[in-house]
């Protein structure tokens, strides 16, 4: 295996096909940051809107509910050509890295939502009673002393659901997206073997996960306190 | 009249707790509830603060009634009340000193330094001077509840809530906290007490009131509660209590 490899590589690895890889890398970068980054503080706010300490008005909490509800339930494959169906239908251009970058954000919003309710939930409610009394407000007592209670409970799993979208980040190639998995089917088809082109954004995809994974425990050394990590 | 609290109801949900509750704290006076579990006292602290709806009654402080459904006038109830918990209720994630600093600082907006300098002396005031860096989960029971206790005065209250602040503590820890509350009646703090310590209510009240069913059922001196209780109820709670 190592032989045929070694013996694609020049082939493989030449100018063009770089430029082509990273403008996939790049794209599938796009879909990670605009659609998991932003999902990160768009669950932070489902969360955030549902919470009876905070939100009084009920609506905006059920309005929120039903938000994360619907589109966790959704495959990302379904959610992407929903997303998409509905530029159509609306007559609206937009590009394909567009569509899969608000379909990722949807789902990871929704998913991570989750999360930080969890986290959110895993506080004593004594600690909003004491806050309250002392007439300190709903978002300065998340701030200042419920987020940082849940941040043990919210991060490990978060880290778990982000690395999880990233690599759902492969379906937007469905949707034609020129993202990673995009790029190696295409090389595949021009006459590069599987083995390398996929090989090759298995490394990637890797490496963006394993960042991902470094990012959230840098996450937790960060903002959990020494005393307090398990 | 500077607490009056007048046919206070409350109830979660449909199961009423408080069924029309009245009576009164003058300033410096110390005030206590007694009765058993489920009488409805820590709800009279609650409905105070706020953190309970009364669903009938009047709350007045210095003659003027506090409308409980505006936001404004709780935030003002609280300005001038605190209480402090029988859970304690500090914030996990801060040190004692800022545990006590917190609300002062942020909420009051208070000059930096001053804050700091009393949170200093409150906290060596409950005998806890060498503890400001130590987090709740680092501190006895006991320690914790002096620095709520702390905390609560570091607001500047001019009444102190103390909803069973020993009932959760081991009792060689209960003295601590009772000589420290025994320290502020010395001081002529006004206070509205919640408490199974019947030797405690009887030492430092200058009134009781024996609650049972969401209702007061008898007020009166410590003498006349504890030794001639003119209620069957009262008379009955009082030598249960008493015989052990």
């Amino acid at each position: 295996m190592l032989a045929t490899l070694s013996a694609e590589a020049p082939r493989f690895f030449t100018y063009w096909n770089l430029v082509f890889l990273a403008t996939a890398l790049g794209n599938t970068l796009v879909m990670v940051a605009v659609g998991c980054g932003l999902g990160v503080v768009a669950g932070l706010g489902l969360a955030v809107l549902r919470a009876k300490r905070i939100v009084r008005f009920a609506p905006l909490r059920w309005a929120a509910i039903l938000i994360v509800e619907v589109f966790r339930r959704i495959p990302v494959l379904v959610l992407l050509m929903f997303v998409f169906f509905t530029f159509q239908l609306l007559g609206l251009n937009v590009r394909a890295l567009f569509v899969g970058a608000l379909a990722i954000l949807l789902r990871s919003a929704s998913l991570f939502a989750e999360n930080f309710r969890a986290g959110l939930e895993s506080v004593h409610p004594n600690q909003w009673d004491a806050a309250e009394v002392m007439n300190l407000g709903p978002l300065a007592t998340l701030r200042r002393t419920v987020l940082p209670q849940a941040w043990p409970v919210i991060l490990p799993p978060l880290t778990i659901g982000l690395v999880g979208m990233v690599k759902a980040t492969s379906l937007a190639s469905q949707i034609s997206v020129l993202e990673l998995t995009f790029a190696a089917r295409q090389l595949n088809q021009r006459g590069f073997s599987a083995l390398i082109a996929f090989g090759t954004i298995l490394v990637l995809y890797f490496l963006l996960s394993f960042a991902i994974a470094r990012l959230g425990a840098f996450a937790e050394r960060r903002l959990v306190p020494k005393h307090r990590r398990a | 009249m500077f607490l009056s609290i007048d046919a206070l109801s409350a109830g979660y949900g449909a199961a009423p707790v408080l069924e029309g509750v009245s009576f009164a704290v003058e300033r410096g006076e110390i005030v206590s509830l007694i009765g058993p579990s489920g009488s409805g006292k820590s709800t009279v602290l609650r409905c105070l603060v706020g953190l309970v709806r009364p669903s009938a009654g009047r709350v007045a402080i210095d003659g003027v009634a506090v409308d409980y459904a505006s936001r404004a006038a709780v935030r003002g109830v609280r300005d001038r009340l605190a209480i402090v918990f029988q859970q304690y209720n500090l914030f996990q994630n801060m040190t004692a000193l800022d545990n006590v600093t917190v609300a002062p600082l942020t909420v009051k907006r208070w000059p930096r330094a001053e804050v700091m300098e009393e949170g200093r002396r409150l906290l060596a005031a409950v005998g806890l001077g060498d503890k400001l860096g130590a987090y709740p989960d680092q501190l006895s029971g006991g320690q914790q509840q002096r620095v709520a206790i702390a905390r609560a005065l570091a607001l500047r209250p001019e009444i102190l809530l103390l909803d069973e602040v020993t009932s959760a503590l081991d009792p060689e820890l209960v003295t601590e906290v009772l000589d420290t509350i025994r320290g502020l009646a010395a001081r002529g703090m006004t206070m509205l007490v919640v408490s199974h310590e019947m030797a405690f209510v009887r030492e430092v009240s200058s009134r009781v009131l024996f609650m049972d069913q969401g209702r007061v059922i008898e007020a009166g001196t410590p003498a006349e509660i504890f030794d001639a209780p003119r209620t069957e109820r009262a008379r009955e709670f009082v030598t249960k209590i008493l015989r052990h």
